[in-house]
């Protein structure tokens, strides 16, 4: 009776739980990094894992099941006789301290072949970037380049050609990460680390800070562009043009804007008066797919809102909120607001910056 | 006790001895109050503890959550660990090392009774310290693992954070006084303290492991402690130990705090291993399974614990020499964990089961455990570790170690000991209630997390976007968190209902093979009656039952379960029965009064120095007194 009762029960409990296994697995997740990898260190990674994995659910199973068998067999029942006393035996410790040993005897070897298979090395023909983390985007250098191309966020590579990284931070540790073409790499300061993959197919790709850094931690994100050489090529000759001409009076005037307020203290636009280095580079602003740390999509509403709201909707930046109606904290208390008309004109601006 | 009119007052007094009132807890030194004291302090950190949990959980249900705030989340995350791991955890494992070494031994208290009180005080004024900076500007919001230069940042983009890591940096420094003063008193209680008889190849594996996690504490607060300090160096002189831009190191950091960082998972983890230990056996009715082996490779991880820390900092750019060192010891830790497993089902085979609920939880803390070493193992190779970590695959990890290990098999023994310590049994059937609710609530809120980390979800972010597959676990996990919690009100419900309608339990309510199971429950302030010989590990039980030649088990015929058949020469114990003429310490006002002081010390550090002066004089003072107040009332 009790046992039928339990079978009415585990039947929809599997059913359920393969329903869920189903949803999970069918779900897009962009920063997955067991399937549809397009890295060479990504895919090293997993070729690595997934034999383990095997292993250890082996062993899971091995191992729980001995558990609840012995639960089941050797629970106390009506007439059990007291048990043997049974104090240990050496050769049966020794098997299964011998065994597990053996077996991470065998996966260490592929571990540490793959550890130096990974490691990145400077070598000819691979595309050179500085990556420079900042609370809370990412600024590319891509050294070798005349003028040398500064971009932030969105980090655009050649499909099929290695890719060599140094790595650097202005204030804490960050953590670079690409989850489906390579593995994490810290940002330490003071600390030159490298990072070496190759991108084997052209497309977007998701990726984050995944070293704990305060406030907009969770918004310090990044995407990477792969593309053709051709693209990739053509691509480089627009990032080091010099920054475009506004040609609509709307973007003329939104200049002017930039160019007189405490925007140019940090930002910089190729051949102009803005040199500042403590934001994003946006000389080709709207070459870009996403900005703010990859937050949002780059749409004249969404620069508009940013411009507006800023640390509301990106906690912790230094940018102060020009909005009118909004206020700052010190040190931008006593800053004056910009004019909803005028920071409509900065975004036209902005987004003629291609 | 002795009434003796006192001519002249000295110049500090002690207070009677009393088992009643406020000022008898407050003035304690009895082990098993303090016990029970650390226990309830614990508790009150667990639940709220879990209250940030469910917080957390709450702001991740849905994408772009908006329960908390950035500033707040980070405040809450921060304080979850700090507060699970040293609030709560270890104080409670130190609730049993403080109620169970000297009854376990054989001993009438610790070897350093006001000590043990101090250690207590200091560890709930440094929990308080560390919770006050929530009204006074802000908790520590830079993680349990602090790492520079981030915690030594005082504006943080364009928000200043002016004090929330100094408490933390403070704070732990007392509480590693508290844990470090304790650690050195059971250590010497241990080797110094046990009953005649009881040589260390006879001690329970509890006390075993209760040695391993105090001598891992003498070894490794000291270096997080040191660390803390250039943290504060750091953050108040301007020193820049952990500033890159000015000579100092970052990385230096992450060496020394993980160093402590990585036996302190052991510290955390060996304490369930011990209870475990002894409640496997006892609900098998078999002796422990190679109990040598058992024991030595609890050593063994004690040992490996501080060889294997830089498996933290994979993806710190060590390079893969090192990377791959660190990889091949983080592998072989992974041997003496396993041994203990399969010792410990070895000695439920073949056994004479019975699912009380100290076993329900052991059991389940074995196969929570194997499942958190099967991940560990997976974050050894370091490659995919490049992948995992700082993903909620870690997270995942750690939690079946710490929640599906140490906190199962706490609850174990919360079980096991609880007729021991009031006299009477939680509730079985409520307490199955609470192993099936906070298993199952277990597995649904971290069973989800192994999905979210190989889907990419980093750890500490307060917010995700939309689209990034995450959304259903995240759903699935803070349903299951909300499951926990409803376990830990069963729980609550049990204890109270057990004050008054708990089975009375009797000496040896479970049938258990350890000394602690002789005296009465509640034992007598003086624990034993008289001290009892050891001629055997599991020394109750051999007194209790014989085998025969083919190892089946025969009890004893009369007067052998009641413990009593065999005691301590005349000139151990009292006149007789009763307690009468035993010698214990009496209360002291000290060890609370010292204790005011460091916390004041701290506050001083941040707010000025005068403080730190006040401080530092009633500390001194309190010390002072300690020195110099009478031996006995």
């Amino acid at each position: 009776m009790e046992r039928r009762k339990l079978g009415r029960l585990v039947r929809p409990a599997i059913i359920l739980s393969l329903v869920f296994l189903g949803t999970a697995c069918a779900a897009h997740a962009p920063q997955d990094y067991l399937k549809n990898l397009a890295g060479s260190e990504a895919r090293k990674a997993n070729n690595l894992f997934v034999p383990v994995f095997w292993i250890a659910a082996f062993v899971f199973f091995f191992v729980e099941g001995l558990i609840v068998f012995a639960a089941v067999k050797f629970r106390d029942r009506a007439g059990r006789e007291e048990p043997k006393q049974i104090h240990g035996n050496s050769a049966l410790e020794l098997t299964w301290t011998a065994i597990p040993a053996l077996i991470l005897a065998v996966v260490a070897v592929p571990t540490v072949l793959t550890i130096f298979s990974v490691a990145a090395k400077p070598g000819p023909n691979q595309v050179k970037i500085h990556v420079v983390g900042h609370q809370w985007w990412w600024e590319y250098q891509y050294l070798g380049t005349t003028p040398e191309v500064i971009t932030a966020n969105e980090l655009v590579l050649p499909v099929n050609k290695p890719a060599y990284f140094t790595l650097d931070s202005v204030d804490v540790i960050h953590s670079f990460w690409v989850p489906k073409l390579a593995g994490k790499q810290d940002v330490v300061p003071g600390r030159t680390n490298t990072l070496e993959f190759t991108p084997f197919e052209t497309g977007e790709y998701y990726g984050q800070c995944t070293e704990y850094c305060s406030l907009s931690h969770a918004n310090m994100r990044l995407r990477v562009i792969v593309k053709t050489q051709a693209d990739y090529d053509a691509w480089l000759r627009e990032q080091q043009a010099p920054a475009a001409q506004p040609t609509t009076t709307e973007a003329q005037q939104g200049q002017q804007m930039f160019m007189s307020n405490i925007c140019i203290t940090c930002h910089t636009i190729a051949g102009t008066q803005a040199q500042g280095q403590l934001g994003p580079n946006l000389t080709h602003f709207a070459s870009r797919g996403t900005f703010a740390g990859s937050m949002f999509d780059n749409m004249p509403g969404n620069v508009d809102r940013w411009i507006h709201e800023t640390s509301l909707l990106k906690p912790g930046v230094i940018m102060p909120r020009f909005g009118c109606g909004q206020t700052n904290e010190p040190p931008y208390a006593s800053m004056k607001c910009i004019s909803d008309s005028d920071i409509l004109a900065v975004v036209a601006y902005l987004e003629s910056l291609k | 006790m002795a009434t003796a009119t006192v001519t002249r007052q000295p110049l500090f007094s002690r207070p009677r001895s009393s088992h009643k009132g406020v000022w008898s807890w407050i003035t304690t030194v009895d082990h098993k109050r303090i016990g029970v004291l650390y226990g309830f302090t614990a508790f009150a950190f667990f639940l709220i503890g879990g209250f940030e949990a469910l917080l957390i959980r709450a702001q991740l249900a849905r994408p772009n959550g908006h329960v908390l705030n950035a500033n707040q989340y980070d405040q809450v995350f921060t304080m979850h660990g700090l507060t699970m791991i040293f609030l709560v955890v270890m104080p409670l494992s130190a609730a049993f090392f403080n109620y169970l070494i000297p009854l376990m031994i054989g001993a009438r208290d610790v070897a350093f009774p006001r000590l043990n009180a101090f250690s207590y005080w200091v560890f709930l004024f440094g929990g308080l310290f560390l919770y006050s900076s929530f009204l006074l500007g802000g908790a520590p919001n830079g993680g349990w693992f602090g790492y520079a230069p981030l915690s030594v940042q005082k504006v943080t983009g364009s928000v200043p954070f002016a004090h929330n890591m100094d408490y933390y940096a403070i704070g732990l420094i007392i509480l590693g006084i508290a844990s470090t003063v304790s650690a050195v008193n059971l250590v010497v209680t241990i080797i110094n303290m046990r009953a005649p008889g009881m040589s260390f190849f006879r001690m329970p594996v509890f006390i075993w492991m209760a040695l391993v996690v105090q001598l891992l504490l003498v070894f490794a607060l000291p270096i997080v402690t040191i660390a803390l300090f250039l943290l504060l160096f750091d953050r108040i002189l301007g020193t820049s130990f952990y500033i890159a831009s000015n000579g100092g190191d970052p990385v230096l950091w992450q060496h020394l705090f993980w160093l402590f960082g990585h036996p302190e998972v052991y510290i955390l983890v060996l304490p369930a291993m011990g209870i475990v230990s002894e409640i496997l056996p006892t609900f098998s009715r078999k002796p422990l399974f190679g109990y040598p082996v058992v024991v030595l490779s609890g050593i063994a991880i004690g040992f490996m614990g501080f060889g294997v820390w830089a498996h933290h900092m994979f993806a710190t750019g060590l390079g893969p020499v090192a990377n791959s060192a660190f990889a091949v010891s983080t592998m072989f830790i992974a041997v003496p964990t396993g041994v203990k497993i399969f010792n410990w089902l070895a000695t439920m085979w073949g056994g004479r089961l019975r699912f009380d609920p100290p076993m329900l939880f052991a059991i389940g803390f074995v196969t929570m455990f194997v499942i958190g070493g099967l991940s560990g193992v997976t974050h050894a190779l370091v490659p995919h570790d490049y992948q995992q970590t700082d993903t909620y695959y870690v997270v995942a990890h750690f939690h079946y170690v710490l929640f599906g290990g140490a906190i199962f098999g706490l609850f174990g023994g919360i079980y096991y000991w609880w007729p021991k310590i009031y006299g009477r049994k939680l509730s079985g059937k409520l307490g199955k209630w609470h192993f099936w609710l906070m298993l199952i609530g277990f597995n649904v809120t971290f069973g989800p997390f192994h999905i979210l980390g190989l889907q990419g979800m980093p750890r500490r972010i307060y917010t995700y976007a939309p689209g990034m597959g995450w959304d259903f676990w995240n759903m699935v996990s803070t349903v299951g968190s909300f499951m926990i919690a409803g376990s830990i009100l069963v729980f609550i419900y049990n204890a109270w209902h057990s004050r008054k309608y708990g089975e009375i339990a009797g000496n040896d309510p479970w049938d258990a093979r350890t000394i602690e199971w002789m005296t009465s429950s509640p034992p007598p302030e003086h624990n034993f009656d008289q001290i009892p010989v050891v001629h055997a590990l599991d020394d109750f039980w051999h007194k209790k039952y014989v085998e025969d030649k083919g190892g089946k088990l025969v009890p004893v015929p009369a007067g052998g379960e009641n413990g009593h058949s065999e005691q301590a020469p005349e000139h151990e114990a009292g006149e007789h029965g009763g307690g009468h003429g035993i010698h214990l310490p009496s209360p002291s006002y000290m060890p609370i009064l010292a204790a005011v002081g460091l916390p004041l010390i701290g506050y001083g550090l941040i707010y000025g120095f005068y403080i730190s002066i006040v401080g530092g004089l009633i500390l001194l003072g309190g010390l002072y007194g300690w020195a110099f107040e009478p031996g006995t009332e």
